[in-house]
């Protein structure tokens, strides 16, 4: 296998030489340390990771959990694959890093159920995390740190990787999420202050604390500091995963993967938005276009009302089934674009439509329901030539 | 052990409970906290919802998954508001205001988020509301009119997709009306502990189903209706006796009885536009025999004659344990006159069956004497008489059909009848109950003391069993003004009470200087944790135990008005116990008919031969387990 | 297996929970899906009573997660992403020579038990397109012609 490169995340870094660092710190040292990177969430909305952190920190509570989002199940998105084969430390180093930075007893993974085969890699870190006592008792002979990590496996529900409905789904329930507040910082993993992250996430903390954070600012912008890991697949000769500075855009990335004659660029998966390749000046950050990291590149022989239709298809069975918005209102799109594609579709309705889709984005309960429509709505609208509005 | 019964006994997640508002002290520095509303300044205690805080404000926001008496959910939508500050529109019942927050209820984005929200529901809501038993009491009819809906922006359902369930004798289902609150699924698990209905599947199949989707008479449902009272639209519903009921009446050659239980008559003004709390007990005697009735009775009776059965036994196994020393006497006796509970006790602790008195409940001793003493004393062939029962309740249809349920050697009681179907059966009549005239009950078996009266409110059996033990027992009356004994009154999930026997009569002489230790429970939630503490040998030193399946007792039964709330069953039990109060007759034992009875028929008697064969019962080990049927 | 193990009781395997604890119900329900290929009746309801639940609890979460369930399938299960990029990539042509090939439709299981066809979101493996998953293995850039390979393989 070839060796990745990239600027942080696929950079050469010592084992475990962040976590060794981050146990010579101060827990509140730590704590300003990852707020002042200015890192945020890698999973695509963006919280700043040093804040989630801090809060769960100064949650009052005995008990508190760590747990890694790796279910991932956007379609297009592929990066954790990638992460938990040939990087299985670095993510786990993060864990421990942020469960001594909030104090926790205890972590879990929460691994999608398509990745069942790559549990006996993070098991074999575990065991030697364990052995070289960078896991378990008294890690790194401090008295006060005492943590261990679980591997939990999802078992195909794609809204598990919504924060609450994971931390549901490890308590044993449906994958259905919570009213929010309270937070998991506060009420999280059985009522305990929980931080959630992605792996992509765990995965920079120890090159940070190696690196330290003048070294990650150099990547990025000013508002989205560091890099992000591209799933990219579609239309292009070269899919796979990148690491990419904020900031790049789209234009450059469909080089970078050798796309030509390109339609559009759906960003951030089924509940992202689909680019036409007029915009592909556009960036990927979190002040232009916010992405958990899918890609999926279309050619000009692409129908877009046939990617809306997927799409909703996808949250028409994935969708929790609990909130009105999402559970409605996709089947709702769905049969609109059916109709658009027919082309019994009158202006009216289609109006309607958008009206239930800005329904669906304002007032469904949880983040992807309020995703849901996102592909449809951008679709609509930014590609009008591929359907006619009857007038009856 | 106080601990360990007081509390909630709610199961669902932390985040779902915290929400409930507490009553906090306003003036306590920091528990207060600031809300704009639509304008409007209010403080409320920390942690209130949007929706009760707009409440205080007489400032309305539509609701649908929410509901009192349960969890929050934050599932329907219907809620959602504007929060300065946030992105998304936000749920009014499961937003908590910790800080101080800008809302406004009815902006643009709002009232079209609840105009489609609604236009959602209607699309797989199947059905027409003039062919509904819940037309003009559903609450998403209520939601379209309130939003002028006049048409389905995005369809309308034309064929049903699902069967309806009606394997139930108390309860249907019909999935078809089903709008996914969640409320029949919060009151099944965590209000009720039955555990029989759930939301399952995922996504646009997402359906509340039994496990694995067998009719509901194959699972361990109790019967209790709970779900039905909480239903915000038609999708659950009891099973409808009245064209039978009807028919019984147009046979002259029938001899039709209805007994009328105390709670639907503290209950039944509602669906007539009274406010809750309104006891109508003679005005329904009155509808009761112009729609053609030929008696109405008073459940009351066998209130009573319950009491002198059911205390007697008490009595006997306090003997036997106390007196005979009798390993195998047991004790706690609880009480069985709640077929919901019962049913309950079957399903989950069937090891403790015979913890549960033998006594029948008052309808169903009703029915047999019916067929028994009042036809031979009137000389009326039993065959020819329809009993039916005006029950608060869902679970008493079930009841009734029981198989063991023939003692007279006919079926004891032919049907139950909820006070919802009453109330129908009048209108259908164009009776105007509120303003009917008063009239009495008929004789023999209209005569019922205030110790009946008061068997409708949770802790009433255990006051009209104290009234009569304590009296018999100690030769005086109990030391309680007004003969109110509140330590078991009120709506606390599990009270309990301890009274000292003094000095006995010479009969009993061996309870001299026990002390009688009582407890009482409502809602099969807390009949759980009662029974897992019995189980684990802590309710030992106790003597008697009263169950109720439905929260506030009998008043808060599955066949009562919809809506039900806190408030309402509040009020229904003060209607209860004002006629109590009104009585000169307050103490079973002294009914003037149930000693002609025991005169007369039951001549050795309470828990005497006859009476065992006649008034007496016996239960079955069901079960939790669900079988391929 | 962590949460517990399979013992005889009245001449059946059912599962002995180690935990009392609700939070372990997925894990076991996945340990009795791999086992049985599916999750019976009996095992259902015996949980529940291991973890002081209700049966329609734990039928709901089955019914919830798309790798669970409670009917009876095939030994092994095909799962075809259909995934936007597998959708680009041709996966509706692996489906129909999946299904000509095993003589069934999507979602049902052949007649020797064998094999189920089933269709699936994303498997992560959209840089392979088309990709399948057999049982808990990833098989990507599959096309029509290897379909005769991949199924030998378990025959």
């Amino acid at each position: 296998m070839v060796k990745r490169t990239g600027p942080v995340i696929f950079s050469e870094i010592e084992p475990f030489a962040g976590l060794k660092s981050a146990l010579e710190m101060d827990r509140s040292d730590l704590l300003s340390m990852v707020r002042d990177s200015k890192l945020k969430g890698r999973g695509g909305a963006g919280f700043p990771t040093g804040v989630k952190w801090n809060l769960a920190a100064t949650a009052q509570a005995d008990v508190k959990y760590v747990v890694c989002n790796a279910d991932e199940g956007e379609p297009g998105t592929f990066k954790d694959r990638i992460l938990l084969t040939e990087y299985p430390q670095l993510f786990v180093e993060g864990m421990v890093i942020g469960a001594y930075a909030i104090n926790a007893q205890k972590g879990f993974i929460y691994l999608r159920g398509e990745y069942e085969l790559f549990v006996k890699d993070v098991e074999k870190v575990l065991d030697d995390m364990r052995a070289q006592k960078l896991l378990g008792e008294n890690i790194g002979s401090k008295s006060d740190f005492s943590f261990d990590i679980e591997i939990r496996l999802g078992s195909g529900a794609y809204v598990c990787g919504e924060e609450t409905a994971l931390i549901e789904s490890l308590e044993g329930y449906r994958g259905e999420p919570r009213n929010r507040p309270p937070f998991p910082v506060n009420t999280g993993y059985v009522g305990h202050p929980t931080i959630v992250n992605n792996v992509e996430t765990f995965c920079v903390i120890p090159h940070i604390l190696a690196k330290g954070i003048e070294w990650f600012q150099q990547f990025g912008t000013e508002e989205s500091v560091g890099t992000k890991l591209l799933s990219i697949s579609g239309d292009c000769k070269n899919p796979g995963v990148y690491e990419v500075p904020f900031g790049i855009t789209v234009k450059e990335i469909l080089e970078m993967v050798g796309a030509d004659d390109v339609k559009a660029v759906q960003i951030g998966g089924a509940s992202g938005s689909c680019i036409p390749v007029s915009e592909s000046h556009r960036k990927i950050a979190f002040e232009d276009i916010p992405t958990g990291g899918s890609v999926i590149v279309m050619n000009a022989s692409r129908s877009m009302l046939d990617v809306a239709e997927n799409f909703l298809k996808f949250f028409e069975e994935e969708s929790c089934g609990q909130c009105t918005p999402c559970r409605e209102g996709v089947p709702v799109l769905l049969d609109g674009v059916r109709r658009l594609k027919r082309g019994t579709c009158t202006s009216a309705y289609l109006k309607d439509l958008l009206s239930a889709s800005e329904t669906m984005q304002l007032a469904s309960k949880c983040g992807l329901g309020q995703s849901s429509p996102n592909a449809f709505v951008s679709i609509v609208k930014n590609f009008e030539n591929e359907y006619t509005l009857t007038t009856q | 052990m106080d601990k360990k019964l007081s509390g909630d006994t709610s199961r669902a997640p932390v985040s779902q409970r915290m929400q409930q508002i507490k009553d906090v002290d306003p003036n306590a520095l920091g528990s207060t906290v600031t809300v704009i509303i639509d304008g409007i300044e209010v403080k409320v205690p920390m942690g209130t919802t949007i929706l009760e805080a707009a409440k205080k404000i007489n400032i309305h926001i539509p609701t649908l998954c929410y509901h009192e008496d349960l969890c929050i959910a934050g599932v329907c939508r219907v809620c959602v508001v504007e929060v300065e500050g946030q992105r998304t529109l936000q749920a009014a019942c499961a937003f908590p205001i910790i800080h101080k927050i800008v809302v406004r209820t009815y902006t643009p984005k709002v009232r079209r988020a609840r105009r489609n929200i609604i236009a959602f529901l209607l699309r797989n809501h199947y059905g027409n509301c003039y062919a509904c038993r819940r037309n003009n009491n559903c609450e998403l009819q209520a939601l379209a009119k309130e939003y002028g809906i006049e048409d389905f922006t995005f369809g309308h359902i034309e064929n049903p997709r699902f069967t309806k369930d009606e394997s139930s004798y108390s309860v249907v289902r019909d999935m078809n009306k089903c709008v996914l609150c969640r409320r029949c699924e919060r009151t099944c698990i965590d209000l009720q502990e039955v555990g029989v209905l759930q939301a399952s599947q995922r996504g646009a199949e997402t359906k509340i189903e039994t496990y694995l989707d067998k009719p509901l008479a194959d699972v361990v449902c109790i019967n209790c209706g709970q779900c039905i009272n909480r239903c915000p639209t038609g999708a659950l519903k009891e099973q409808n006796p009245t064209n039978e009921i009807w028919d019984a009446i147009d046979d002259p050659t029938k001899h039709v009885i209805l007994q009328t239980a105390p709670s639907p008559r503290a209950a039944i003004g509602e669906e007539f536009g009274l406010p809750a709390g309104t006891s109508v007990t003679r005005k329904l005697n009155t509808a009761v025999r112009r729609i053609g009735f030929d008696k109405v009775f008073d459940t009351d009776f066998t209130a009573d004659l319950t009491i002198m059965e059911e205390g007697t036994e008490l009595l006997l196994r306090l003997k036997k344990a106390l007196v005979d020393k009798d390993p195998n006497v047991k004790l706690p006796q609880i009480t069985s006159c709640s077929p919901g509970w019962v049913k309950f006790c079957e399903h989950f602790y069937p090891d403790y069956i015979d913890y549960l008195s033998t006594a029948k409940s008052p309808q169903q001793m009703f029915g047999t004497i019916i067929k028994t003493w009042y036809a031979e004393k009137h000389n009326i062939d039993p065959k020819d008489i329809v009993s039916v029962a005006l029950m608060p309740c869902t679970a008493k249809k079930f009841e009734l059909e029981r198989p063991e349920m023939n003692d007279s050697g006919y079926k004891d009681v032919n049907y139950g009848l909820t006070t919802r179907e009453l109330a129908i059966m009048i209108k259908e009549c164009g009776i105007d109950l509120p303003n009917l005239p008063d009239e009495d009950f008929d004789n023999p078996l209209g005569v019922g003391s205030g110790a009946g009266v008061i068997f409708g409110a949770t802790g009433g059996v255990m006051e009209a069993a104290i009234r009569t033990a304590y009296e018999l027992v100690t030769g005086e009356e109990v030391p309680f003004e007004k003969l109110r004994i509140e330590p078991v009154r009120g709506m606390e999930g599990i009270k309990s009470a301890e009274l000292p026997i003094a000095k006995a009569v010479d009969d009993w002489k061996f309870l001299e200087g026990a002390t009688l230790k009582v407890m009482v429970g409502h809602g099969t939630a807390n009949a759980k944790k009662i029974m897992d503490l019995l189980s684990q040998g802590e309710l030992s030193d106790y003597h008697f135990i009263e169950i109720m399946a439905c929260p506030g007792g009998c008043l808060g039964g599955g066949g009562q008005p919809i809506p039900t709330n806190p408030g309402i069953r509040q009020s229904r039990a003060k209607a209860i116990y004002d006629e109590d109060e009104s009585l000169e007759l307050r103490k079973s034992h002294l009914n003037p008919i149930v000693a002609d009875i025991y005169k007369e028929y039951f001549t050795d008697g309470p828990c005497s031969e006859l009476s065992h064969k006649l008034l007496h019962t016996h239960y079955v080990k069901r079960g939790k387990k669900i079988e391929d049927k | 297996m962590r949460y517990g193990t399979f013992v005889e009781k009245d001449g059946e395997k059912v599962f002995q929970c180690d935990e009392k604890n609700r939070e372990v119900l997925l894990p076991i329900l996945q340990e009795i899906q791999k086992e049985h290929g599916y999750i019976p009746d009996k095992d259902m309801q015996h949980v529940a009573d291991q973890l002081g639940i209700h049966p329609v609890e734990v039928y709901a979460v089955v019914t919830f997660y798309s790798f669970l369930t409670e009917k009876k399938k095939g030994t092994y299960c095909i799962r075809v992403s259909n995934c936007l990029p597998n959708q680009l990539a041709g996966s509706a042509e692996v489906v129909t020579a999946f299904e000509k090939m095993l003589k069934i439709k999507v979602g049902e299981t052949t007649d020797d038990r064998k094999f189920t066809l089933e269709m699936t979101g994303c498997i992560g493996m959209c840089d392979q397109a088309p990709a399948i998953m057999v049982n808990e293995k990833l098989i990507g850039n599959v096309t029509p012609g290897m379909i005769n390979e991949i199924l030998g393989a378990y025959n």
